[in-house]
């Protein structure tokens, strides 16, 4: 704390008047505060959609019966480890929620990158700034890849496939048929999963902005690096949001 | 380090708004009139836009009703309207019918009184009361205009499609809506009305974010949350309302297109429709009626508080007299707000909801009816005694407190489950939504439209026009709507195309056909109404700066504001906005802008103290008074 008593003075006035008009109360810029105000309007559609996974959800029984002899059944909601475990090139290994988990960590990483942007563009550091934005891209890009991976796989399925209501053997998924389970369960993949990667997407649309903007010292001739703190909100909530459909989706 | 990101972030605060400051550029015609971020301007195409649409949606509640009034009448003199809708005898198609009411509703929900009502208001009145330049960004804001747009020429398109636009009721609940080959206007017409409402949607959340920033970043000096006057309270909880529930109905709209158009089963389970099995397993209609709710409910006040709002600035000010309890006023804007989205289930007693929990739902429900009685209390408490000066504004929020009493009343019968089964979708419910939150709206709408359009367009509305289209508006409105309850409590449901296939509802006839001429008749009165705006708007007497002696900031603009509202700089402001007839003053009101210390004769003895911070805004105080007489 290097503050002097005279300026901590001038905050408890100013803190007194805070809502009086004329400033801004909370302390940030508009275009940051419409930021906050569209995560908040986001986080309820996310939230819509998660409540609409668990009203479907629940209303399939769940598999009873010992884990060894589960099979993939219309008949009840499938055990996310058991649809999850492969991983590329290791064809044939059951290594449950490893690659999800890989994927997981690549996100929050790529949310530790853009912390370090933020705090660089504090410093007023352009060279960091476009470094740490270029990690934040290239973990949003490896984010997005695996996930396509995933879906190629989910969308190909297994050698055995599963068993549908008429009797006759599926091999993977798609909106209309699931090998996995009830078709609910692959439609709220798709969409939730898709719905989220569109996010990612356009943060990583955004992030590539942001960087250029950098790059070519376009902010820095600005005078400030705010770009860099909005688009980061925008990034960590999307990585937040990854968190809850990563829970719903895989854990439990 | 903290403390030091906190003086940046101030500064870019203050910055921001000298930026606006420097913006007294004159565009050209596209700039000024088409695609502009003036905030006055956006305000006049959504009104111009709301209008539009308001003639359209009314027209298309005649056309029902023509039939609903004089069953199997020939429309065959419609027929180069609506071509192969009348039939070979000349009758109005059946299912052109449902596909009239749908986009009725649709039309009058989304289009006039959410985006005519609150795009108008929100977007006219925020900066000019609170004292901004402008929107904090202009260009969202357009662009909130343009969105809009874009969803109205989608929606107005799917009117001229050969299979006709959506036909499952505004609601559109799956199944009907989800299988194309359940009606007609479940094909085409219900993908655009998808597309349009995703639109829709976009434009709401982008005006919405715009409005809360500007009202809790762009405040002038001085105007504190409880200096707010009521409109702008309003717009500001009508903004986060919609904020919270727009996307809701955004997911649901989504699952909605898939299950249409990608085949899955979100809202679709166990379905036989014309012989044939379909495929679709597992879903569940009631998740599609839950999402809409959760967005349909909050609608109502979506398009409810701004006409308050409105309400309580013209009859503070044509009352001569302060708004009576501003706090509770306020709180219960807050009380409403927050209780419109725990009582969504209202709508779904039986669809099959648990009785308990319809028992929860009900019983928040009928909390609803305190703050709502509060805000009917104080609106009585204003004009009790008051100095009432009875300008089309005022006759118009006068019969607004008188709709939202009758209309409201009827709305604790519905929230009641047990009574709800009885009266579920019939008559009943059409007459209690009509009055509470379509006729309550309009005379919100129009109130606004009287008392705003001196600033607008620098000219006054006539008068004696505007008492006309009050009083035909007035006694039509519960011409139409209240026959409408006893239909509805002798059975009738809605939405149907003929009753006279069921001979007790034939002792209805002539009521309906009361109803059908009543409502023709009070449509016809809008014309008035059109032919007062577009006249008044380049014939009309000029007006004053401050023609109704109004309090707050925005008659302290010139008679034209520019793109930037004040030639100087922003008034600061002293005083809350509703000091009218305070004791001892000059003048029977005191505007927002004068400070304390120029009124010494009128002042109470707390508000002397306030002297010393005045002095704090001494170089603004200045540059206002050109305005201040």
């Amino acid at each position: 704390m290097a503050t002097t008593t005279t300026s901590v003075h001038q905050e408890e006035v100013s803190d007194k008047n805070l809502w009086g008009g004329g400033v801004s109360p909370l302390k940030v810029s508009y275009g940051k505060l419409m930021m906050w105000f569209f995560l908040l309007s986001d986080a309820f559609t996310f939230s819509a959609l998660l409540i609409a996974y668990g009203m479907s959800r629940y209303a399939y029984p769940a598999f009873q019966g010992a884990v060894d002899e589960y099979v993939f059944s219309q008949a009840y909601w499938p055990i996310p480890e058991k649809v999850f475990e492969a991983v590329p090139f290791l064809h044939g290994i059951d290594l449950p929620l490893v690659f999800v988990g890989i994927m997981t960590f690549i996100l929050i990483l790529s949310s530790v990158t853009m912390v370090l942007a933020v705090e660089a563009g504090h410093r007023m550091d352009r060279k960091a700034v476009t470094k740490w934005m270029m990690w934040t891209i290239i973990g949003g890009v490896t984010f997005l890849s695996c996930q396509a991976w995933e879906w190629s796989h989910f969308i190909h399925g297994t050698e055995e496939g599963g068993r549908m209501l008429d009797g006759s053997i599926f091999h993977g998924a798609n909106l209309v048929m699931n090998q996995y389970g009830p078709p609910l369960f692959a439609d709220l993949f798709f969409f939730i999963t898709g719905f989220h990667g569109f996010h990612v997407t356009t943060g990583v649309v955004l992030n590539i902005l942001i960087f250029y903007q950098s790059a070519v010292g376009k902010l820095e001739r600005r005078g400030h690096y705010e770009m860099v703190e909005k688009v980061g909100l925008y990034w960590h909530f999307v990585d937040l949001v990854w968190v809850f459909v990563f829970t719903f989706f895989y854990l439990i | 380090m903290a403390t030091g990101n906190d003086q940046i972030y101030y500064q870019e605060g203050t910055e921001g708004q000298h930026v606006h400051e420097e913006e007294h550029h004159h565009g050209n015609f596209i700039t000024t009139y088409i695609f502009s971020t003036d905030h006055k301007m956006i305000a006049k195409q959504y009104l111009f836009t709301g209008i539009m649409w308001a003639f359209l949606g009314g027209l298309l509640s005649i056309i029902f009703r023509l039939q609903l009034g004089f069953p199997g009448m020939d429309m065959s003199f419609l027929k180069p309207i609506l071509g192969g809708w009348i039939n070979e005898t000349g009758n109005l198609d059946p299912t052109f019918y449902l596909a009239l009411v749908t986009m009725h509703g649709t039309i009058m929900v989304f289009f006039v009184l959410t985006a005519g009502l609150s795009g108008t208001f929100s977007n006219y009145l925020i900066p000019l009361q609170i004292g901004a330049r402008d929107m904090a960004s202009g260009f969202m804001n357009m662009l909130s205009y343009w969105f809009f747009f874009l969803a109205s020429m989608v929606m107005l398109y799917s009117l001229f499609i050969e299979t006709g636009p959506a036909a499952g009721g505004w609601v559109v609940y799956p199944p009907l809506s989800a299988l194309p080959q359940a009606i007609p206007g479940s094909g085409t017409g219900m993908t655009l009305w998808l597309v349009a409402m995703v639109f829709f949607i976009v434009s709401q959340l982008m005006g919405g974010i715009n409005y809360i920033s500007t009202v809790i970043n762009l405040r002038t000096k001085g105007m504190s949350f409880s200096r707010l006057p009521l409109t702008i309270w309003s717009f500001f909880l009508t903004a986060i309302i919609g904020l919270l529930s727009f996307p809701v109905l955004f997911a649901g709209a989504l699952l909605l297109v898939f299950d249409r158009s990608f085949g899955t089963s979100f809202y679709l389970s166990e379905i036989y429709i014309a012989g044939e099995a379909l495929p679709n397993v597992g879903g569940s209609p009631l998740l599609y009626q839950h999402l809409f709710w959760f967005l349909g409910h909050p609608e109502v006040y979506i398009v409810l508080l701004p006409a308050l709002g409105i309400t309580s600035e013209v009859i503070a000010t044509n009352a001569r007299k302060p708004i009576f309890g501003y706090r509770a006023m306020v709180g219960s804007m807050i009380g409403i707000t927050i209780l419109s989205f725990v009582v969504w289930a209202h709508h779904m007693f039986v669809s099959g909801l648990n009785p308990f929990l319809g028992s929860i739902f009900m019983f928040l429900t009928l909390i609803i009816a305190v703050p709502s009685a509060v805000k009917v209390f104080n609106y009585l408490t204003t004009l009790w005694k008051g100095n009432l000066i009875f300008t089309p504004a005022m006759l118009f929020s006068i019969g607004l407190v008188s709709l939202f009493i009758s209309g409201g009343l009827t709305g604790i019968f519905l929230g009641n489950a047990a009574i709800d089964i009885q009266l579920h979708d019939t008559y009943f419910v059409v007459a209690h939504f009509h009055l509470v939150m379509g006729s309550v709206s309009f005379f919100g709408l129009m109130a606004g439209v009287y008392h705003w359009f001196p600033k607008m367009y620098g000219r006054m509305m006539d008068n004696t026009l505007g008492y006309i289209h009050f009083w035909a508006t007035f006694v039509g409105v519960y011409l139409v709507f209240f026959p409408m309850h006893y239909i509805g409590i002798a059975g009738f449901p809605r939405r149907y195309y003929s009753f006279t296939a069921f001979d007790p509802f034939n002792a209805f006839v002539d009521m309906n056909m009361f109803i059908s001429v009543a409502a023709i008749l009070t449509f016809g009165a809008q014309a008035i109404f059109a032919f007062n705006f577009f006249y008044s708007m380049f014939k009309g007497k000029k007006a004053p700066a401050n023609p109704w002696r109004s309090n707050t900031l925005e008659w302290s603009t010139p008679r034209f504001p520019e793109h930037g509202n004040w030639p100087g700089a922003i008034p600061m402001v002293y005083r809350w906005p509703y000091d009218y007839s305070k004791p001892d003053a000059k003048e029977d009101f005191i505007p927002q802008y004068v400070p304390f210390s120029a009124t010494p004769e009128s002042n109470l003895p707390h508000e002397e103290d306030t002297y010393g911070i005045e002095m704090e805004g001494e170089e603004t105080k200045k540059m206002d008074e050109p305005h201040a007489k």
